[in-house]
């Protein structure tokens, strides 16, 4: 056994797309993933955060194969699983399993949640002690389901019934990873905590890690043991949660945090915002330099151009940037 | 003193296949200029069919309304409920406006954005197209879109989310409106973003005294920018109070589990998020005592089973706030308290 379950070292994936209109023959680079280091140790919770465009659902995918990446490597459990073809990552995928955002196109409606959750069973080709359908139930039991409602299809339940469905049918191979893609962000929010609650108690349970990809702070503070900020595909702050939080380092971090709005009006009318100005630059012609220069507030000329190294600033946090924000 | 907008006992439902939905029951509520009401609740909670009421746009054939919403203008209060549809229609745009959550399909793809705003400045004012379009910048430049001579020219595809939402907003505010109705007007826009959207308002409602009703179901952004707040559950405003009221002392269960179950970006640790269990009620049947009793933690300390059997008032608990429950103030204090000693 690796130290860690995942290891992502200078992972690359871009797209290629046709620069100036459809029928352009001059072909374009989308750098969604350009160089992103990251680690996830046995049953740690590792958060990605970021601005929508900023490449972090990319990672998520690339993790999982679903895209091919373009350069770096990926480890998983120690071993390099970056360049395997469909056959041999098969052994793989069963360790390694996916929550998506969409709780309701993320399963299928004409299958009832029985068929949905076997499937897995199917394709890997695994008989679980005690037949499927036992296991099954014990999954939807385990999510909060009655297992009762086995045979029943995924539009008769709630949007939050559906995403224990999603959750259960990533556990059905007993992973060790799970990739869960903004899992809460699409659920109202008394009904975010039950699932986050869920989610905490089945990594307590089953020892698992997690890739927890989500734009939402707090949910990311809440259940992160460490978090990545990433922006226009690069990673801009590594760090555990408790330094992140409370001593950001990098300006984005600390521009992306003062966004967060606090639901406490007393807070709220005494806070200090760093309001960034503009939007993401497109990634098809990101800035030259540091890709943050065209809204930072402390830009110097050395920030147009030259690309700032990763530095470790404090021990376990690392930032790129030049003119780092001072430790809190 | 009447307010600027006030809703009185406003109901709305639809007939389905299924039975009547009851998307909106008995709903009063009332802001005044330059004051800005937050409306949260969870999607079916009703706010957002609250509030297409007011601006008239539900349809008649398939909509009962019943209730009054009156604006109070300087020639007399309008009733918009009963008002004829060209009354309300003359007011839409210029009275009371509203921006939507999604811009992209609340802009019309194949015109440009100066054609837009243009179009919606023409229909209360006469004067040219380029008249129109002097306006359109002028709006533009307000809303903080940069090179506004070229950006007026463009079309909707052209721009990122946060700028389409500004379109949105320019478009809204054309022909100054008084009150200005915001639908989830962030949800759909990064924090970044968010945050520069909610100033821009925020800076807009002051230059012109505008009465601004946000739908919302982000607690953080409600204590950004609100006043005052009124939570709706099941279709029924559960409790109405002052922004520091509702944070600080709510007074309905719904209410304070609601504020307990949301993580805070500012309080680190890896305590255990106190959900609330269970789930929304469904519109059609409704429960005959109160909506939130099947998920109240508190409910089972009411005598006589009162919370199964009688749908709670909106009674004013103290001073200008009002609450749904059976509990007493000083009950649910109790109960709080010995929540909070049991958890340490």
């Amino acid at each position: 056994m690796s130290e860690n379950i995942l290891e992502l070292k200078g992972l690359k994936k871009h797209f290629k797309t046709t620069a100036g209109g459809f029928f352009s023959r001059e072909k374009a680079v989308v750098k969604a993933v350009d160089g992103v280091d990251l680690t996830i140790g046995h049953g740690e919770t590792v958060g990605l955060v970021g601005e929508s465009g900023c490449g972090k659902t990319t990672v998520g995918r690339t993790v999982m194969k679903i895209y091919e990446p373009t350069e770096g490597a990926m480890l998983f459990d120690g071993e390099d699983i970056t360049h395997l073809s469909r056959k041999d990552m098969k052994p793989f995928r069963s360790q390694m399993q996916m929550i998506f955002q969409d709780p309701f196109a993320s399963l299928n409606p004409r299958h009832t949640v029985g068929t949905i959750i076997e499937s897995s069973f199917i394709i890997h080709g695994v008989e679980p002690e005690g037949g499927r359908k036992k296991a099954i139930q014990d999954l939807l039991d385990r999510v909060g389901l009655n297992p009762e409602h086995i045979n029943r299809f995924p539009h008769e339940f709630s949007g939050g019934q559906r995403q224990r469905i999603g959750i259960a049918r990533a556990l059905a191979l007993r992973p060790k990873l799970i990739v869960a893609d903004e899992p809460v962000s699409a659920l109202d929010v008394s009904i975010q905590a039950q699932v986050v609650n869920l989610l905490d108690d089945l990594q307590k349970e089953l020892g698992l890690s997690y890739l927890f990809v989500a734009h939402d702070l707090s949910v990311v503070q809440h259940i992160s043991d460490r978090v990545v900020v990433m922006y226009l595909g690069k990673v801009m702050e590594t760090a555990t949660t408790e330094s992140l939080f409370n001593s950001p380092r990098h300006p984005y971090t600390k521009a992306l945090l003062s966004a967060v709005p606090i639901p406490d009006p007393k807070i709220e009318r005494m806070r200090e915002r760093i309001i960034l100005q503009g939007d993401l630059p497109s990634p098809m012609n990101p800035p030259a330099g540091c890709v943050f220069n065209t809204r930072c507030w402390k830009t110097q000329a050395k920030c147009f151009t030259d690309v700032p190294q990763t530095v470790e600033i404090a021990p376990g946090q690392t930032i790129a940037c030049h003119f780092p924000e001072p430790a809190n | 003193m009447s307010k600027f907008l006030e809703v009185k006992n406003l109901s709305v439902s639809f007939p389905t296949e299924d039975g009547v939905v009851l998307a909106a029951n008995d709903i009063s509520y009332s802001v005044d200029l330059g004051e800005t009401l937050a409306i949260v609740g969870e999607s079916g909670s009703g706010k957002s069919v609250t509030n297409l009421a007011v601006m008239g746009l539900h349809n008649p054939q398939r909509t009962q309304i019943t209730g009054q919403a009156f604006i109070n203008l300087e020639s007399g209060p309008v009733d918009v409920i009963s008002a004829p549809t060209e009354v309300v229609r003359r007011m839409r745009g210029k009275t009371m406006s509203m921006i939507f959550q999604d811009p992209m399909s609340a802009l019309h793809p194949y015109y440009s954005v100066g054609d837009q705003i243009a179009e919606a400045w023409g229909l209360y004012n006469s004067g040219s197209k380029r008249d129109g379009f002097a306006r359109a910048k002028e709006m533009l430049d307000l809303v903080g879109i940069p090179d506004v001579d070229k950006r007026v020219n463009e079309f909707p595809h052209q721009f990122s989310g946060g700028m389409r939402q500004r379109v949105m907003i320019a478009m809204a505010l054309v022909n100054n409106p008084s009150l200005l109705i915001a639908d989830e007007p962030t949800t759909a826009l990064d924090v970044t973003v968010q945050s520069q959207i909610l100033q821009l308002l925020g800076g807009l409602q002051k230059e012109f005294n505008m009465a601004i009703i946000l739908i919302t179901h982000d607690l953080g952004v409600v204590a950004e920018v609100a006043d005052r707040v009124c939570v709706m559950y099941g279709g029924r405003i559960v409790e109405n109070a002052s922004i520091d009221e509702t944070f600080y002392n709510p007074l309905q269960p719904y209410t304070v589990g609601l504020l307990n179950s949301i993580p805070r970006v500012d309080k680190l640790g890896s305590h255990r998020l106190s959900a609330i269990p269970g789930q929304p009620p469904s519109l059609i049947n409704l429960p005959r005592g109160c909506a939130f009793e099947p998920r109240c933690q508190f409910a089972s300390s009411v005598a006589g089973n009162l919370c199964k059997t009688t749908n709670p008032n909106l009674d004013e608990k103290s001073t200008d706030h009002f609450a749904r429950c059976h509990l007493s103030t000083t009950q649910l204090h109790q109960l709080l308290a010995k929540n909070e000693s049991g958890a340490k």
